[in-house]
């Protein structure tokens, strides 16, 4: 379902070219459920912005579904996202002058879709999280891991090809954070693909196959037995 | 229209997000539509109220003057219209109606019972009546025998019946003018106020009458109202009528005209022209004025833009294409100075209001729809203009830049 080709991203620093990432090739099937690893400045955040359209690359080819991104406009890459990706970010990035509903409604307000059905879209979508008692608050009335919550909502409420986390547990406290991950899993076993990146072996301990990025490359792309047997 | 309905409905709980700061925002837009509003209103209902009493005077009514530059003031030898200009105007012109001439009288003032008033004394026919489409409220006027009787008769206006201290029905009484008595035959309906000058002061003599007053040392100096018998003939006549007075005064071709004929609702248009001119000008200050207000709006725009970072690179992220987010911001920017006009416009018409109110006579302010309209649309139209460059740069910030954005 993803199939990145020889990547090459390369960003100017003044003067000086460096390449972030350096010929990354990858494939990803249909609910797989990946961890991204490895330290800061390993090209590991770059790499995710590629995966979720926010980016395109210098070199290579991206194909997403059968459609090749490398090469799309701000427009097209905006449809993408807006249809295939479906973003969490460590600090939630809800809007805050939006309620719940309203903050799970967004993506679908730029597919044109009437207002009823976003509103049962939605609903449905924080049903999913467990949440749906809350979708008349701001986010600032909830706790972060209900954030982070709606943030998935948000996130799966278009039905997206992938759930790209980044660093999800980052802003979270262990016990909210095991809560998140074991609705990854559940999503995972829902049929969704989750691409998680995190730098703390205990999350990346949820996934069934670990990439880790050092310098621009993937280094290591291993399957975490113990996981898939379960 | 969906999209568009989202982004109206975003941009309005922005914009009531921060109140106060949308409202110092546009308050450069509130300031120039409400002060436009309130002197428009001013001048719209002062020029509505002059139109009104000039409409009796119809297009059909005509008037002949002499005509006299500097030159002639400064030497005395001053042109006058001569009483064979009279008649060659009233039987050598085909499609002129009545005439009737009318000749100032200088006089030494009018009493009554020890009271002085000064008032115009104006010397003309029956005619004069149907010229200028006055009629009596009291008694009669003007009519031929009088005239051609030489009779001691007057018609006067309601303000020099107060200022007299006339009865309320002043017919039959006698009062002087200059030296001489006359009975007053009867009173003219009221005129009001022109520009704070009474119209109901002064006195309507039989022309012949006006004349002996003169006495033969001194020229009267003279002018005529006539009407034109088909309203779509009047400039026609009015060139027929300069031909036959070229004739009557003996200029030569070539020579330049010493009299002219104008329309009476001349002054209507010249009144017009300056309230036009006046507009102009205004609109211009109010076009630096909006000027302001838009720089302003940009200003805060841009503020609000990158304190907004991080929501345009969240939208970015969940689809927003540029054009969603140009388009909100634009609404925005757009929303906020229409808002600062309506709010203009109502401040501007009360103000306006109150100023007439306040001045003792002034008509009543009047806001005419299609300014109150351009007054909306124009600030609407600044908000939008000087929003392109705020919302241009919010859509094409970089997403991933917005989002690391703190």
């Amino acid at each position: 379902m993803i199939s990145l080709t020889n990547i090459v991203k390369r960003y100017k620093m003044g003067e000086e070219e460096f390449k972030a990432l350096d010929g990354v090739d990858l494939e990803i099937q249909r609910n797989e459920y990946v961890a991204l690893i490895g330290p800061s400045g390993s090209g590991k955040s770059t790499l995710m912005n590629l995966l979720g359209c926010l980016d395109t690359p210098s070199e290579g080819k991206y194909v997403l579904n059968g459609r090749d991104t490398s090469t799309m406009n701000d427009n097209d890459l905006a449809k993408v996202r807006n249809q295939e990706i479906g973003f969490i970010f460590q600090s939630f990035h809800l809007l805050p002058r939006m309620t719940v509903l309203q903050n799970v409604m967004q993506p679908l307000v730029y597919r044109g879709i009437p207002k009823a059905e976003r509103v049962k879209m939605a609903s449905e979508a924080l049903d999913k999280v467990g949440l749906s008692h809350r979708m008349g608050h701001r986010p600032n009335q909830l706790s972060g891991g209900q954030r982070q919550r709606v943030a998935v909502a948000r996130a799966l409420v278009g039905k997206p090809s992938i759930l790209l986390a980044d660093e999800p547990t980052g802003n979270l406290d262990s016990k909210t954070s095991a809560e998140i991950m074991s609705l990854f899993d559940e999503l995972h076993q829902q049929g969704q693909t989750v691409i998680v990146v995190t730098h703390e072996p205990d999350i990346a301990a949820h996934c069934h196959r670990t990439l880790r990025v050092s310098d621009g490359k993937i280094v290591q792309d291993s399957v975490n037995e113990k996981r898939v047997a379960k | 229209m969906y999209a568009f309905m989202e982004a109206f409905r975003a941009a309005m709980s922005s914009l009531m997000a921060h109140r106060m700061r949308s409202f110092l925002t546009t308050l450069g837009i509130l300031i120039g539509t409400g002060s436009v509003i309130a002197v428009v209103s001013l001048v719209q209902g002062f020029s509505e109220s002059i139109k009104s009493q000039f409409a009796d005077i119809g297009g059909s009514t005509m008037t002949l003057q002499a005509e006299n530059n500097n030159e002639n003031f400064r030497t005395g030898k001053l042109n006058n219209i001569h009483f064979a200009d009279l008649d060659a105007l009233r039987y050598k012109v085909p499609g002129v109606g009545v005439v009737a001439p009318i000749m100032q009288v200088q006089t030494a003032g009018a009493s009554y019972k020890g009271r002085t008033a000064s008032p115009q004394i104006i010397a003309t026919t029956t005619e004069f009546q149907a010229v200028r489409a006055r009629f009596p409220e009291y008694g009669r006027f003007i009519v031929e025998s009088d005239d051609k009787g030489r009779r001691r008769v007057a018609v006067i206006g309601a303000q020099l019946r107060d200022d007299l201290h006339m009865a309320e029905n002043p017919v039959g009484e006698f009062f002087r003018i200059g030296n001489e008595w006359f009975k007053v035959v009867g009173m003219m309906e009221k005129q009001g106020e022109l520009l704070g000058f009474s119209q109901d002061n002064y006195a309507v003599i039989p022309f012949d009458v006006g004349r002996a007053l003169m006495g033969n040392n001194n020229e009267p100096f003279i002018s005529a109202s006539f009407t034109v018998q088909k309203m779509e003939e009047v400039e026609q006549v009015r060139e027929r009528v300069k031909r036959a007075v070229r004739q009557s005064r003996g200029l030569k071709p070539g020579q330049e005209n010493d009299f002219k004929v104008e329309a009476a609702d001349t002054f209507i248009k010249q009144f017009d022209k300056i309230t036009g001119t006046a507009t102009a000008v205004l609109g211009g200050i109010v076009g630096i004025s909006l000027l302001v207000g838009g720089i302003g709006i940009m200003n805060i725009m841009l503020v609000s833009v990158t304190e907004r970072t991080r929501e345009i690179g969240i939208l970015k992220a969940l689809g927003a294409t540029r054009r969603d987010i140009l388009i909100q911001f634009l609404l925005e920017a757009g929303l906020l100075a229409l808002l600062g006009g309506i709010i203009g416009i109502i401040l501007g018409y009360l103000v306006g209001m109150g100023i007439a109110a306040m001045i003792p006579g002034f008509p009543p302010a009047q806001a005419p729809l299609w300014v109150v309209i351009a007054a909306a649309g124009f600030s609407a139209l600044v908000g939008v203009i000087f929003g392109i460059m705020p919302a241009s740069k919010a859509a094409s910030l970089d997403p991933i830049e917005a989002l690391r954005f703190e």
